[in-house]
């Protein structure tokens, strides 16, 4: 069980609606933030491409036709705290580090399939560390994180955040969270890729559901 | 002090004067409106914040997700002004217009705590959680039983006609289960368990001989349409503010019925600073009020004051009132203003895995959710602390933001995550708060905020009673998993800190005596008997119900006592 998947449902009964938050990073504020970071063209399309080799194109819209790269862009510079904005830019240089050790040449130039082995590797790097932060923190005792629960209350640092920065592939997480709430919560990524009503009008709590059939778009 | 003269401009009495004046928008001061009024009161209620309108300004209620152009997330920029509302699950991008500006409106944390305020008309009631439980016997007697602060003035028999009352113009979803602890009330018909639930609650039941029960939440969110309100439609984003009037809000329900009568009127912008309290009299005579906006000074008059701004700011109004007679206010002289204040510690439970029910699904989104009703310390059981807890949560499947097994990118990836995932149910604890003297809230006269008022310094925290209990809700609901087959469950204890339960109380109580509380038994503060605070303030325990169904009782309740003493010619 996903601890995000807890707190939305707890949500849901104290009657907030998450709009692809739980997908969403948290952590301190910084003062810096937005600071001197601008992307350009070309890191759109870099993103676009990650993005694309994560949710491709199939018999449904891909990542490009919901314009994730752009997406990625916005929310990086608007909700991103500043050590995490450097975090994510210095990462197309990084992703494109680890390309040249692989295959011997840049991310972009790199074949669908090499782009699709390249961030398989990383993504099971960034599993296995994230899955240690996790079990670190549900190894504390409940004293411990009592305490850690209240003193983010005056430092405003989150424990688990400053934990999963040390991630060198942290990059990629972002990338990859942000291609998902970006492709999900988009018109055609709702609509298409995903089931969407806006106005149910009722509730039934059990239907008969058959594999192969799209998930709803929002919860 | 400018307030306490006695001097009167004619004029302005008589343009400024009123029946009642009702401080505060939110659900209290929305029912205490709608009561006061429809006895014939000519009635102004006053709100610190700005208008809102229903319908009109839920900004975001008919926006698609696509809309919003951060699909949810606060900014950096709103993270920096609205640091508290980001500790935890209640900042995101389609109700920061509800939250208080915080730099304009700051706390002292003595200790932890967070203080969630929503200053516009209506307060609290567009963003509130909607669950909705009657207290039973156990709660108003828990107390005396337990030889703990002091015993309630009321009886579950004094209050039950008035839940009658309130929940049939609310309008409250839910089941009839015939429990002691959590009496039934007048309910519209229940929202369905998902089917996960309702085979969880079958087997909890058995296993625990029918003594432990899941239950769908008791919400106030409407099943049927009731007059000038359209039923739930299930969109399960009630916190923006319903176009439909789904749920109950003072703009969806109270504020209209007041309206209708003819005899309210609405101020907007209307800080009170204080009561103005006459020595001659014992009574108040009126209330002082800062315009927000225009930071000029009136004062309206009135029979009556019902004191409805919330739990703490309901004593900070009574703290800074009347105190050339008692230095820390109005109701004071007891010694227990602002003290005992209590909230329900939660963010401690379970969560796992559900296997099967790969042929099931849902149709809608549940504004609501499941309900554990309180078995501890009852019945014969006994723990190694004092009072209970209930459980909330549900069961649902994975989004696409599960991790899928083995190959996490690419076409075979987005295939398997645009379906739903596996079952999985997880539910939190809500516990009681027992009511410390030394649990307070004081007033910081060193910090002033926009306006130059002073402003409060919050001490409180949970103590040994609270800490043993999380750990028994803990143990409690991963037995009862486990006894209900789920698989893979994790534990979590997040941690509280006073006041982000949402649900603070206790800050003015009510009691027998005027030595040991504030309020009398129909909430009226002993020192000035036409002066009756009906919010969380007023509270004398906190049990573990979601407290705010109890506030519209005891408003209702209060109100028509109020409105009989002035027919007599009592106050």
């Amino acid at each position: 069980m996903e601890r995000r998947e807890l707190l939305k449902m707890i949500a849901l009964a104290t009657g907030s609606v998450v709009i692809g938050g739980e997908f969403l990073l948290s952590g301190c504020k910084n003062q810096n933030a937005g600071k001197g970071l601008t992307f350009s063209e070309d890191d759109i399309i870099f993103l676009d491409e990650v993005a694309e080799t994560i949710l491709p194109k199939t018999n449904t819209p891909g990542a490009k036709d919901a314009q994730v790269g752009k997406f990625m862009t916005v929310m990086v510079t608007d909700c991103y705290e500043s050590p995490d904005q450097q975090i994510f830019k210095s990462g197309i240089e990084k992703l494109n580090e680890e390309s040249k050790k692989l295959f011997d040449a840049s991310f972009l130039k790199l074949s669908a399939q090499q782009k699709t082995q390249l961030l398989i590797q990383i993504d099971a790097n960034c599993k296995t560390f994230n899955k240690k932060v996790d079990e670190e923190y549900d190894a504390l005792s409940l004293e411990e994180r009592h305490k850690l629960t209240l003193e983010e209350h005056t430092t405003n640092k989150n424990y688990k955040t400053e934990k999963l920065r040390q991630n060198p592939y942290r990059f990629y997480t972002m990338m990859k969270q942000l291609t998902l709430s970006g492709f999900f919560t988009s018109e055609v990524g709702a609509t298409k890729a995903l089931r969407y009503v806006a106005v149910p009008g009722k509730y039934e709590g059990c239907v008969p559901y058959t594999k192969g059939e799209k998930a709803w778009a929002t919860s | 002090m400018p307030g306490d003269t006695t001097h009167i401009n004619t004029k302005a009495v008589t343009q400024n004067s009123y029946d009642a004046i009702v401080i505060g928008s939110g659900i209290s001061g929305g029912w205490a409106a709608k009561e006061l009024t429809e006895n014939g009161l000519k009635t102004i209620m006053l709100e610190r914040g700005r208008n809102l309108e229903h319908i009109k300004d839920y900004a975001t209620a008919t926006k698609d997700p696509w809309e919003f152009e951060h699909r949810g997330r606060t900014t950096e920029e709103q993270r920096k002004k609205y640091p508290v509302i980001h500790r935890g699950w209640a900042a995101s991008e389609a109700v920061m217009q509800y939250w208080t500006n915080e730099e304009d409106c700051p706390y002292t944390e003595i200790k932890p705590f967070t203080w969630w305020r929503a200053y516009q008309l209506g307060g609290r009631s567009i963003l509130w959680g909607r669950q909705s439980y009657r207290w039973s016997d156990f709660d108003f007697e828990a107390n005396a039983k337990d030889g703990i602060a002091i015993d309630w003035p009321i009886r579950y028999k004094d209050i039950a006609p008035w839940y009658d009352h309130v929940e049939k113009f609310a309008g409250i979803s839910g089941s009839t289960e015939g429990l002691p602890q959590l009496p039934d009330g007048q309910f519209l018909p229940p929202m369905d368990l998902n089917c996960v639930e309702k085979d969880v609650a079958a087997r909890i039941k058995k296993v625990y001989k029918n003594n432990r029960h899941l239950i769908i939440g008791r919400t106030a969110n409407l099943t049927e349409a009731i007059p000038g309100r359209t039923k739930c439609q299930f969109r399960n984003r009630c916190w923006e503010g319903c176009p439909f009037g789904g749920y109950f809000s003072t703009q969806s329900s109270t504020l209209p019925a007041a309206t209708a009568t003819g005899n309210l009127t609405v101020r907007p912008f209307s800080i009170v600073t204080k009561i103005l309290y006459d020595k001659e009299t014992k009574k108040a005579r009126g209330v002082e009020v800062l315009d927000a906006e225009t930071n000029k000074t009136y004062e309206f008059y009135a029979k009556i004051v019902f004191v409805c701004a919330s739990a703490l700011n309901s004593a900070w109004v009574l703290m800074n009132s009347a105190t050339d007679i008692w230095p820390d206010g109005l109701g004071s002289s007891c010694g227990e203003l602002g003290h005992n204040i209590m909230d329900h510690h939660y963010n401690v439970g379970a969560s796992g895995k559900v296997e099967g029910y790969e042929d099931k699904y849902v149709y809608g989104r549940r504004a609501n959710g499941f309900y554990i009703p309180r078995f501890v310390n009852l019945f014969g059981d006994k723990r190694d602390y004092l009072r209970g807890f209930g459980y909330q949560g549900g069961a649902s499947r994975y989004s696409w933001s599960r991790d899928v097994a083995e190959l996490n990118v690419g076409a075979s990836f987005k295939d398997a995550i645009m379906q739903p995932g596996a079952w999985n149910i997880g539910a939190t604890g809500f516990g009681e708060i027992l009511p410390y003297h030394e649990n307070k809230i004081t007033l910081d006269k060193n910090k002033k905020d926009k306006w130059g008022l002073p402003i409060l310094a919050m001490d409180a925290e949970i103590k040994e009673n609270e800490l043993k209990m999380r750990k028994d809700i803990v143990a409690e609901l991963k037995a009862m998993f486990e006894a209900a087959g789920v698989k893979e469950i994790i534990t979590h204890d997040d941690g509280h800190a006073i006041g982000h339960g949402i649900h603070e109380m206790g800050t003015a109580r009510m009691g027998k005596d005027p030595k040991t509380s504030v309020l009398n038994e129909h909430n009226q503060v002993w020192d000035a008997k036409n002066v009756f605070v009906t919010d969380g303030a007023c509270m004398t325990s906190s049990a573990c119900q979601n407290p705010s169904l109890t506030y519209m009782a005891l408003t209702a309740r209060a109100a028509d006592f109020a409105v009989s003493q002035l027919k007599k010619g009592n106050i």
